[in-house]
């Protein structure tokens, strides 16, 4: 592995590594901060005798230009793949770009058109309504069920190690296969779900859980409609990542001291009382990071939505129909307004956050 | 007198019995169901979809046959996608690695201008919209006939993924002492040596761990599969195909098998190395 990276050769050249010189660099003299490890570099390749300038400085530099040198294949890449295309997004998002004429790339004749498109679209507002409760109860789901199935277990008991595999089976399988299943699951011919409701339970048509945008269900004679299909791919999402929300919490209260609940027990505090006062302070900041990452992915979750029901009966969020902009009607520019629409969303919810400071603690904890 | 304490206690066991009780049952069925459902004939899942459990003399595997047979013998080709899928999330694993291992050790040991910022960005960049990066990436890709390469996507998997592994090994980095670097550096060793004979094999257990979460994420991966290769057919990775088959009405004890397939990789791995693959969602979380 080489030391000294390409490219980076123009930074200035203060190593001096005469066996004096490191000797020097290692006494007691050194600027504050600077680590004794750092001073221990023999590096024997380098060239010798540069003549004795600002030794502790020059070991800085050597050790930026080091630091420099291997993060920046990350650097590069993320820069590439991530850091541009995302500053042409916004580019784009201001063309008059098809997909069919690409040749318009370097066209940078600025509309606003795209936007008119976009936020003048009839389904505009049933997007943004879809999305919203897409997200939101996801989230909410997501969470509460791995914070219920960390609490029950937290404690060790026989079988405890296989149920905590079986958990994050939904987790780690891959989405494709997932989808499949609960499209066969949820089938209205022949899907158990539906043959049990309808033999045993006694409905009276199978449901269209994946196709059906709304259906009507009597509860002693009080009838409601329910958006089926919307609720079905939330509990499909909940079901998905609930395990990482599980493994988050879990994780924080086995690292929770227990004298403090100890303590409660004692003054007499109950089961319930002990977790509202006790155990629920301390998991806020997990919990308020879950939550946070969990809209963020949710409200930008394609797959799901489109493998299972492909957007219809009412269930098309936004990435779906950033999807059907760029790839049914070929309108690069539209997508990417409404991509760019769509990370405003998110960069806010983050900013909330930071501003607030629950990511820092939660992170650095 | 029974106390308040008794009461909750009883209530709560109860409880956590039956919440623990559906939640193995909404996690394991699935999985079984498909597993169940793959080796029946259509006809006798049609004839009774809530017998689940097949009998001996219905067991047979000519679903897996026909989902894995090549189109010229009258099955859907799975088994040359696998190849694909393979060359996606190997070559993801190694690229990956190879970067964040350098990365993670600038980042825990030396000190560098924009350190920081660095840090910063990658958990931005790390919750970035995949649909929103795909737009842009589309583009460019289709103007440069990248589009439909495998290459295409292990790029896009390694931007993806390497932040959340330069972080990941970071904090296990931080756990390696450094007195034992300053060591091998006054018995003569550089930088490279060091990284190469003391830190990595002291951080192992959690490369392996990074890799596991990169090998998964790039085999489970659906929409940039989609977007980037839906044209070039013979370049499908086993997610994209089986999708596919959905779309084409295809029985649904071959689309069974084909999940099975698709799942067994993973849940193999899972089973392997639990433990590392949990040290590794837990520090990184997949993003979907």
């Amino acid at each position: 592995m080489s030391e000294r990276p390409p490219g980076l050769h123009d930074a200035p050249a203060e190593q001096d590594d005469s066996p004096q010189a490191r000797a020097e660099e290692r006494t007691p003299g050194q600027p504050a901060g600077e680590r004794p490890g750092a001073g221990a570099e023999p590096a024997p390749r380098r060239g010798r005798k540069r003549g004795g300038r600002r030794r502790p400085l020059g070991l800085r530099a050597r050790e930026a230009r080091l630091g420099l040198g291997l993060v920046s294949p990350t650097l590069v890449i993320v820069l590439l793949v991530v850091v541009l295309p995302f500053l042409w997004t916004i580019l784009m998002s201001f063309q008059r770009l098809r997909l069919i004429d690409l040749q318009n790339v370097f066209d940078v004749t600025l509309t606003l058109r795209n936007f008119r498109v976009v936020l003048g679209s009839p389904q505009l507002w049933d997007m943004v309504r879809t999305t919203l409760i897409y997200s939101i109860a996801g989230t909410a789901l997501s969470v509460g069920m791995g914070l219920l199935t960390a609490l029950a277990l937290r404690r060790t008991f026989a079988g405890r190690g296989l149920i905590r595999i079986a958990v994050l089976f939904p987790y780690v399988i891959p989405v494709v296969s997932a989808a499949l299943v609960w499209r066969t699951l949820l089938n209205p011919q022949f899907g158990p779900v539906n043959v049990f409701g309808v033999d045993v339970l006694g409905w009276d048509e199978p449901i269209g859980f994946l196709s059906e945008r709304s259906h009507r269900f009597e509860v002693l004679g009080i009838g409601f409609d329910l958006p089926v299909a919307l609720l079905s791919v939330i509990a499909f999402e909940a079901w998905k990542t609930f395990p990482l929300a599980f493994l988050f919490i879990l994780a924080r209260l086995q690292g929770m001291p227990k004298d403090l609940e100890e303590a409660a027990r004692v003054d007499g505090a109950t089961p319930l009382q002990r977790f509202r006062y006790v155990i629920m302070p301390q998991l806020a900041g997990v919990i308020a990071l879950l939550v946070l990452l969990r809209f963020i992915w949710t409200f930008q979750n394609f797959n799901d939505v489109y493998l299972l029901t492909g957007g219809a009966a009412g269930t098309e969020v936004v990435a779906v129909q950033v999807y059907n902009y760029l790839i049914n009607r070929n309108d690069v520019g539209s997508a990417a307004a409404l991509g760019l629409l769509m990370s405003i969303v998110l960069v806010t919810a983050f900013a909330f956050y930071y501003r607030y400071g629950v990511l820092k603690q939660e992170r650095d904890a | 007198m029974i106390s308040r304490e008794q009461v909750e206690n009883r209530v709560l066991g109860v409880g956590r019995v039956l919440w623990l009780a559906f939640i193995v049952v909404i996690c394991v069925v699935p999985l079984l169901y498909m597993l169940l459902l793959s080796v029946r004939p259509l006809q006798a899942v049609l004839s009774d979809p809530l017998d689940f459990i097949p009998s001996l003399e219905e067991l047979n595997l000519e679903a897996y046959r026909k989902v894995i047979a090549s189109p010229s013998e009258g099955g859907y080709g799975l088994l040359s996608f696998f190849r694909n899928s393979l060359i996606v999330a190997i070559g993801s694993v190694l690229l990956t690695v190879l970067f964040s291992v350098l990365g993670a050790y600038a980042a825990t040991r030396l000190r560098f201008p924009g350190k920081n910022v660095i840090n910063t960005s990658f958990f931005a960049v790390y919750m970035f919209p995949g649909i929103v990066m795909a737009i842009p990436l589309f583009v460019l890709f289709s103007r440069m006939g990248l589009r439909g390469e495998l290459g295409a996507l292990v790029i896009i998997y390694l931007a993806s993924t390497v932040p959340v592994c330069v972080y990941m090994l970071r904090n296990y980095f931080r756990s390696i002492p450094e007195g034992l670097e300053d060591a091998a550096m006054v018995d003569g060793c550089n930088r490279g040596q060091v990284i190469t004979r003391i830190v990595l094999p002291l951080a192992m257990p959690s490369i392996a761990a990074t890799s596991l979460y990169v090998f998964m994420i790039a085999w489970n991966e659906y929409l940039f599969a989609l977007l980037f290769l839906l044209e070039r057919r013979d370049n499908w990775t086993v997610s994209l195909g089986l999708a596919q088959l959905d779309d084409i009405s295809v029985s649904e004890t071959v689309l069974m098998a084909g999940s099975v397939l698709l799942t067994l990789p993973v849940i193999a791995l899972f089973f392997v190395a639990e433990r590392l693959l949990v040290e590794g969602l837990t520090a990184g979380a997949e993003k979907g």
